[in-house]
Parts: structure tokens; C-alpha cells; sequence
């Protein structure tokens, strides 16, 4: 199974764009899953049940939605495998620009958009800094000059990505955006041993205190789990 | 100037770097990193004086940011080492239709300085076979197309890199949302596409597209403020003489109160390829070719033969006249039948 990590601010488009984008995998005959981190509401599982695509959520509550998502993620991967997907996308709403969901080796796309100003891609710390993919959404909205000064203030604070212009609305790039999420050589069985991209600081657990380590065994103090349901295999 | 590495950045003063390197300047500011304070520094020493707690909060991995440093320095070098206009033909072979039937020609090739439309109903392809082109497609796309360019099988490079994308296309929306003025956007834009004398190109731009659109604007106008008409303009005359992109993409020019031939003159005086997908005889006819999409694929080429180019005469002088008449509405005077 391969796992892809989509996080962004709210809203701009993350859901969209992985519709779009699981609609070009289907054709290839790919099994996708998707699993929603959220903090205290979202309605995207319902988008994605829609679309026949199967999905759990996970909603954090007062926690930051990152720290909870590196608490449950090892057990969300067990649920993908038992589903025997072939992709698993996990989409998270980046609330505070400090953490990221990004794991290392684990294929990491951050999604803005062309509205949210053109001093944004300044202040959203690594989970734009440090994603393999940026998408950037909107684009109809925007003038051709517009965009091409977000990317190319996108490309001065990640230089090292590749950079996808996609549009939510009518999936334009997202057949592109496609063929860059999945590897057949790629296979992920677990994820314990495996390691965040950057720590996250903010006191709550031991991720809090600066654990990169993922695995029940790593984790301390207030740990919430996901509610999966009954395993079905 | 070779290739930068880590180590260089890290041990070379910040002025020294700033020196050889001018462009850099974005990458420090956009990391938060003030080069005027730190100018007599290395990297590493503006680490070193960094607070351990305020690497913490702000996520700063020296390491990390001196890899991304040294990736942008090297992206920008070879940026600005080659040349804009390198693109002559694109070349399209053909692939199959939504049933898989073959397309039935050998290629076909657009060069620089053409126009051709693209005509076909809604859902027929139009979008994916513009798609397939900017995306340079390698028999790797739903329609089994391939693009060349200049004959050749294009570099990987138009599809990952953010600075050099083959395609511009002009945005059905006519609004800007940035918050500046005409120059200070245009600035931004010619900033981002690291033009050394800006003033002159604004200039220029501005010139264009007062010349495009039927009211003048200047320099100091809010974009935000500007008319549909004159947004339009600007957003042309931008994208015609600062995108690097050698393909312009229009889904529609609307008739938003500008001289759209005058504007398909501007993009094909900069050496741009206009590709139009369109259903407005005016805009269709401009081309020399069109092309028919049929579900799928790439039913035939037609070139507009001279009696085509006669009634477009025509539609353009009917054209002339409802625009003549919005202008006197607008001016509130009465319209009277000459
Ligand atoms: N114009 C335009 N609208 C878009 C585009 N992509 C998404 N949208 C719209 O933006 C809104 C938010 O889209 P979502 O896909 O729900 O965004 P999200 O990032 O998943 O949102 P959360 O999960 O709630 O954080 C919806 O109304 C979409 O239709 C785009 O490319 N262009
Ligand atoms: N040759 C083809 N083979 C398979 N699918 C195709 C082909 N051409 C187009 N499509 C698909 O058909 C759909 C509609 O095409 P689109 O380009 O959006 O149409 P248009 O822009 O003309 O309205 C898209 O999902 C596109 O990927
Ligand atoms: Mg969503
Ligand atoms: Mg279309
Ligand atoms: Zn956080
Ligand atoms: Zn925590």
C-alpha cells in the first residue's frame, strides 16, 4: 500500500482536488481509501462517501489536529491494509502553522490557495517548507500574474518541491497531479519506527515533547484514539 | 560561477553571497532572515546567535534551510542562463479517441507566432488536449497523445518547474484580488520573474494595455479598481510581455470592452503560440487553423480559407458597430439608425 499525507489550511480545496485526483487513480483500477483529520467538525467524509470512496474520520477536539493525527495514523495504515487499498490518502486540516503531519519517506502534499495572499507561503512553517508536492488551487479566480508570483513565492520557501497548479472545481491538473501520488514499487506495511519530518512542540503528549517516533509504545500523557469501527477483513 | 554547495553557503558572508548571487535576496526575506542586519555574517553565524527556543517555535532546521538555500540558488542560475525564446514548433502526435480509435493524422505542428483555435462540444476534449500540451504529454495521459518541442522529446523540466512552465493562460475571471496599485503589482510580477530594468517594462505594459482597452489608466490606479475592460487589458499586456511561458492559452477573451484583435496582435508580436478554445466566430476565424474535437480526439484540421476570412470582415464590422453603440450608451446619448 502506498500512503499519501494531504494537509493544508481550511479550505482550500483539499478535498476537491483529492476527488478529482482519486477519479484518474480509479482509472488506473487503483483501490483508494481516505481518512480525514479534523478538529471539531467536518462534513468531508460525506463528500467522500458520496464519491464511493471509503473514509474514516478523526476529529481532535481541543488537541492540535497534527499531534493527533501522528497518535492514530499507525493504526489508520493497519485499517487501509486490512481494506487491502492500494492507496491511502490521508487529508488534514492544517490548523496551526507550527506542526506538520509530514512523515519521513512518507510521500507529503500541502495545498494553498491563490487567495490567501501572497505573504502566506511566508508564514506557513513546514508543512510547506518541507512537502514533496505543493498544489496551489484557485487559479481561476486569479490573473495569470497572480499566479505566477504565489509560485514563485511558494518556490523561494520550498525550492526542492514540485509545484502543481490544480483546480478544485473543474480537476484541471489533477489527472497530472495523479500520476505523481502512486508507486507500485512502493509498499508500506507499518509505519512504527518510521519518524516525523519536524518535531512538534505545545505541551500535551510526548509528541509534544519533542517524540518523533511513531508506534503505541512512543506515546504518553493525553493520547486520544480514532474510533475505526468494527475491523472488518 | 559553478554549481553552489552547502558548504559554501554556509561560510561565506552573507554580503559576499548577496554579491555573486542578487536574486537571493528573495529566499533570505521569504525565511525570515533580514539581510541587511545580517550582512556581515555567515549562515552560520546567523545561526549560531539564534535562540534555541525561537529555532523551536518557528521550525528552523539549519540544515535543511542550507539545502533548500543552495537548491534555489542553482534552480535560479540555470533559471537565468537560458534562453526565453528557445521554443520554435510544438509538435502534436496523435493518440486515440474516448473509444480508442486511432487519430487520424501524422502530427501536427504549430510554430511560433500562429493562432489556432480549438472548436468541439462541451465534453469532447478540449481541456485535456490543452491539458496534454502543457503537461507535455509522453503517451502517458488518457488520449495516449505526445507533445514535441522543437521536434524533439521535450526536457522533464516543463512539467516540475515552477519558473519555466510552457503554458500561460489567461483566466476566465477578470478581477484582480491583490490589494496594490498598477505599477506596484507589475513590479511584484516583474520582481518574480527577475527582470533587471522593471521600470522600463512597466512602462511598456501600461502603454499596451492602455492602448488595448478603451479607457486609459495610470500607473497609480488601485488593480481592484480597475474596470473589466481595462483588467482585462492589463492582465493581456502582462501576461504577453512578462510570462516566460512560450504558449498563451485563452478559454475566451470576453467582450469586455477591448480590441481582441489588437490583443491577439500583442501576443503574436512577443513570439507567443495562441491556442483558443472557442466558439466565438470572431476569435475562431482569427486563427489560421482550428481544430475539431470529436469525442475525444482529433476529428480534423480545418484552415480558415478565404471566404471564412471575408465574412469574418464582416462579423468584425458588425462587431465595430454594437461596440460603437455600448460607447454611446455608456456616454448616455442616444443610439440613431445611420
Ligand atoms: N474557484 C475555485 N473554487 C475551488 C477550487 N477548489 C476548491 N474550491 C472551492 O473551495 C471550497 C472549499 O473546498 P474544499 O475542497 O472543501 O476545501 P478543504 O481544503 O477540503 O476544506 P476543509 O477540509 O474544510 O479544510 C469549496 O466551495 C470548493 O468548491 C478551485 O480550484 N477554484
Ligand atoms: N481521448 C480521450 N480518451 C479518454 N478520455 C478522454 C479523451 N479526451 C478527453 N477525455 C476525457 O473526457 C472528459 C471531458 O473532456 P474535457 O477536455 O474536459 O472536454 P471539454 O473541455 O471539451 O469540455 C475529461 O474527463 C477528459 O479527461
Ligand atoms: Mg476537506
Ligand atoms: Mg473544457
Ligand atoms: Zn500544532
Ligand atoms: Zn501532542
Amino acid at each position: 500500500m502506498n500512503l499519501v499525507t494531504v494537509s493544508g489550511p481550511p479550505s482550500v480545496g483539499k478535498t476537491s482536488v483529492i476527488l478529482k485526483t482519486i477519479v484518474s487513480l480509479k482509472e488506473r483500477k487503483l483501490k483508494v481509501g481516505v481518512v480525514k483529520f479534523d478538529c471539531l467538525f467536518t462534513d468531508d467524509d460525506i463528500l467522500y462517501e458520496k464519491a464511493g470512496v471509503m473514509v474514516q474520520k478523526g476529529l481532535s477536539g481541543g488537541l492540535c489536529p497534527d499531534h493527533y493525527f501522528v497518535s492514530n495514523i499507525e493504526e489508520v495504515t493497519q485499517w487501509g491494509l486490512d481494506n487491502k487499498f492500494d492507496i491511502l490518502i490521508s487529508e488534514s486540516a492544517g490548523l496551526c502553522n507550527r506542526c506538520s503531519p509530514y512523515i519521513k519517506d512518507i510521500k507529503a502534499v500541502c495545498v494553498i490557495d491563490n487567495l490567501s495572499g501572497i505573504g502566506t507561503p511566508k508564514k506557513i512553517g513546514p508543512m510547506l517548507k518541507s512537502a514533496d508536492i505543493v498544489i496551489i488551487t484557485k487559479g481561476d479566480i486569479v490573473s495569470q500574474a497572480e499566479r505566477e508570483v504565489f509560485a514563485s513565492r511558494v518556490h523561494s520557501v520550498n525550492p526542492g518541491a514540485t509545484i502543481l497548479h490544480v483546480n478544485g472545481l473543474t480537476g484541471q491538473g489533477s489527472f497530472e497531479l495523479s500520476t505523481l501520488l502512486y508507486d507500485k514499487d512502493e509498499d508500506i506495511t507499518t509505519l512504527k519506527g518510521k519518524t516525523l519530518r519536524f518535531s512538534m512542540p505545545a505541551a500535551l503528549c510526548s509528541y509534544c515533547l519533542g517524540e518523533t517516533r511513531i508506534g503505541e509504545s512512543y506515546q504518553m500523557g493525553n493520547v486520544r484514539k480514532i474510533d475505526l469501527g468494527k475491523r472488518e477483513i | 560561477m559553478g554549481v553552489l554547495t552547502v558548504p559554501d553557503l554556509r561560510n561565506k558572508k552573507i554580503d559576499t553571497l548577496l554579491t555573486d548571487y542578487p536574486f537571493a535576496e528573495t529566499f533570505l526575506v521569504n525565511n525570515g532572515i533580514d539581510p541587511e542586519k545580517f550582512r556581515d555574517s555567515s549562515m552560520e553565524d546567523y545561526f549560531r546567535q539564534l535562540d534555541p527556543e525561537h529555532m523551536e517555535d518557528h521550525a528552523i532546521d539549519p540544515d535543511h534551510l542550507l539545502t533548500q538555500f543552495a537548491d534555489f540558488v542553482n534552480q535560479m542560475l540555470s533559471f537565468l542562463g537560458e534562453d526565453n525564446k528557445i521554443v520554435e514548433s510544438i509538435t502534436i502526435l496523435p493518440g486515440h479517441d474516448k473509444s480508442g480509435n486511432p487519430e487520424n493524422f501524422t502530427e501536427f505542428v504549430i510554430r511560433k507566432n500562429e493562432i489556432v483555435s480549438i472548436v468541439g462540444p462541451t465534453g469532447s476534449g478540449k481541456s485535456r488536449l490543452l491539458g496534454d500540451i502543457e503537461w507535455a504529454a509522453q503517451n502517458d495521459t488518457p488520449t495516449g497523445r505526445s507533445i514535441l518541442i522543437n521536434k524533439k522529446t521535450p526536457d522533464k523540466k516543463w512539467r516540475y518547474s515552477s519558473s519555466e512552465k510552457l503554458v500561460a493562460q489567461l483566466s476566465q475571471n477578470m478581477n484582480f484580488v491583490m490589494d496594490l496599485s498598477v505599477f506596484e503589482f507589475l513590479e511584484l510580477h516583474a520582481e518574480s520573474r527577475m527582470i533587471t530594468d522593471r521600470e522600463t517594462v512597466i512602462k511598456r505594459i501600461i502603454k499596451e494595455a492602455n492602448n488595448l482597452a478603451g479607457e486609459k489608466f495610470d500607473p497609480d490606479t488601485p488593480i481592484t479598481a480597475l474596470s473589466g475592460g481595462q483588467s482585462r487589458a492589463l492582465m493581456i499586456a502582462d501576461t504577453a510581455i512578462l510570462s516566460r511561458s512560450p504558449i498563451i492559452l485563452i478559454d475566451e477573451i470576453e467582450n469586455a470592452g477591448i480590441d481582441r484583435k489588437k490583443a491577439l496582435k500583442l501576443l503574436l508580436a512577443e513570439e507567443k503560440i495562441v491556442l483558443m478554445a472557442t466558439h466565438d466566430p470572431v476569435l475562431a476565424l482569427m486563427g489560421n487553423r482550428r481544430i475539431v474535437i470529436k469525442n475525444g480526439g482529433i476529428d480534423k484540421v480545418i484552415e480558415t480559407t478565404e471566404e471564412e476570412k471575408e465574412i469574418l470582415s464582416e462579423i468584425e464590422e458588425l462587431d465595430r458597430k454594437v461596440q460603437n453603440m455600448r460607447e454611446k450608451l455608456r456616454n448616455g446619448e442616444k443610439l440613431t439608425s445611420e
